[in-house]
């Protein structure tokens, strides 16, 4: 490995625990990262020296939680290369995507018009757009990919009728790695007119993102999946399109005034962010980001990359196992799903959690793509910052360990 | 936790080889059974007559736990009446605690009335196991309700 990390494993409490006394081998990233002591010691010092209620008193604490909630805001914009107004915080990209849905969606759909995905979306990014259909009438179409699992550019062309009003598409894969030109699909998307929108959620914690080279309408992210705390994500949005949007959810802090009858709403991004916001989560957020700035995201991408490729290389030596995924790594992240003849993903994922190695298993929230590939569920490892090739070592070993447990010749 | 626990060599017979796989034209008795966390299907075809189940199919696709666990139910229901039947539900659920026990089980060894099922009473460790074990008697159940109803 030319990108070694390994000095910031003492900064993960969890790192050093066991698992039936085997030390823990985290392979689970894409579901959700593990937490360095400075994220934990961020909220922790929120949450004993400067707690109060954001917006709301005219006293210290208030205030100085309000600093650190708008700070953490700063952090973020910085982070995708945005105006801190340009920065939402939502529940995580779940709440984001909903969001758009709903708050965009719902009010500009109409009968006859068509929601353009993906067929590898997450269920996050097919589902709400599920409900919004329904609800406006507008349909539904999916741009396949190819044997290679790249997105098939040339079908989602033809796909790209007058009738496509959003196009919603994730930035990474979290089954198979496979990173779709967003960039390029944007630019042609919006030409055409529609509302681009990208599940971001893979994409922002593994690679530098600038929002404005993407160039599309709106993006979601979420804190856990990159060193930070559940419960708190965020959305982007240009500006002209946040204004086109109706808030999603309604209650204190997102309003003007509120009539007996009628309200008006807050400035943007505020009107987004109704109830108490997740704001010692967005604090824990941009102490994950600084984490990840001083190591810089190029770093952790080229990090990714080698474990990516190790792994890759390593995996196609096990007798009877299928990668699903490409096996040219450009333009590929840091998650390898595979399945091995004789053994269910389950039963591996069961066999390594007893080597106390942590994966996952299942059709990953992906199940219209699980179908597509003909594997129900799959075995899933996934890198992050964090992991160092001897992880590898020891996921190829219980793979083997399985194989002989299941008699698998 | 000993793995060897849970992946007893019957249970991996069984998925190796499952029993009474297939479809039954014309079944007396449907049921469906998905997890939606993991994805594994379990489709029950039932034949009964008199009040006993004839004959047994099973179909779907899962871990080796789901289908071991359908596979050894398709043979203990064979043949069986359908109190009798009820009763291994019981059994079954007793043993992988997911339902009280009655007095008449052995607390140490609830599946020894259960004959090869009792190699599932190790899922009883894994507890995010147990579902894949319970999957196919949950879909008994179903099936023998949608009859009923």
């Amino acid at each position: 490995m030319k990108t070694d990390l390994s000095h910031l494993r003492t900064d993960f409490p969890i790192l050093s625990r066991t698992i039936h006394d085997k030390p823990l081998v985290f392979l689970d990233s894409a579901a959700s990262s593990q937490k360095p002591t400075q994220v934990l010691d961020a909220m922790d010092d929120l949450y004993r020296s400067r707690y109060g209620n954001v917006y709301r008193g005219a006293y210290t604490l208030s205030e100085e939680s309000t600093a650190a909630y708008e700070s953490a805001r700063s952090t973020v914009a910085r982070f995708i290369g945005t105006s801190p107004t340009q920065v939402a915080f939502v529940h995580g990209t779940t709440s984001g995507l909903n969001t758009i849905a709903y708050g965009w969606g719902l009010n500009h759909l109409k009968s006859g018009d068509t929601i353009l995905l993906t067929l590898m979306e997450h269920h996050a990014n097919i589902v709400p757009w599920q409900m919004v259909a329904r609800y406006t009438g507008a349909r539904l179409a999916y741009t396949p990919f190819t044997a290679d699992y790249r997105l098939d550019l040339d079908a989602f062309a033809d796909l790209l009728d007058d009738t496509v009003k959003v196009v919603a598409i994730t930035g990474m894969s979290n089954v198979l790695g496979t990173m779709p030109p967003v960039g390029e699909i944007a630019a042609i998307a919006r030409d055409r007119g529609a509302l681009v929108v990208v599940d971001a959620a893979q994409l922002v914690p593994h690679f530098p993102v600038e929002v404005n080279e993407i160039g599309a309408d709106f993006l979601a992210f979420s804190g856990h999946k990159m060193l930070g705390p559940t419960g708190v994500g965020v959305l982007w949005g240009r500006m002209d399109r946040f204004e086109e949007m109706e808030p999603y959810e309604g209650g204190g802090e997102m309003i003007s005034d509120v009539q007996l009858e009628s309200s008006t709403w807050a400035p943007i991004p505020h009107r987004f962010e109704a109830g108490t916001p997740p704001f010692v989560e967005a604090v824990g957020l941009a102490a994950a980001i600084d984490y990840l700035d001083a190591i810089g995201m190029e770093t952790v991408a080229a990090h990714d990359h080698e474990l990516t490729t190790l792994a890759l290389a390593r995996l196609a030596g096990i007798p009877g196992l299928t990668i699903y995924g490409p096996k040219d790594t450009t333009d590929r992240g840091g998650v390898v799903s595979f399945t091995m003849d004789g053994i269910h993903p389950h039963d591996i994922a069961t066999i390594l959690d007893g080597e106390g190695i942590a994966i996952r298993a299942g059709h990953h929230c992906a199940r219209p793509l699980a179908r597509t590939i003909g594997a129900p569920a799959t075995a899933r490892v996934s890198f992050y910052v964090y992991n160092v090739p001897t992880d590898v070592d020891a996921l190829v070993a219980g793979l083997h360990k399985a194989r002989e447990l299941f008699d698998v010749a | 936790m000993s793995l060897e626990d849970l992946y007893r060599q019957v249970i991996l017979d069984h998925y190796r080889s499952p029993r009474n796989q297939g479809h039954i034209e014309g079944c007396d008795a449907h049921g469906e059974g998905h997890n939606p966390l993991c994805g594994d299907e379990i489709f029950l075809d039932l034949a009964i007559g008199d009040d006993t189940v004839i004959d047994v199919a099973i179909s779907g696709q899962g871990c080796s736990i789901s289908q071991a666990s359908a596979s050894m139910m398709s043979e203990a229901i064979k043949g069986k009446t359908l109190v009798e039947v009820d009763d291994l539900i019981h059994r079954f659920k007793v043993m992988m605690n997911v339902e009280q026990g009655d007095d008449g089980l052995d607390p140490a060894r609830p599946g020894a009335v259960l004959g090869d099922l009792e190699a599932l009473q190790g899922v009883r460790k894994f507890p995010v196991r147990i579902k894949c074990a319970s999957l196919p008697w949950t879909t008994l159940e179903e099936a023998l309700a949608t009859r009923e109803g």
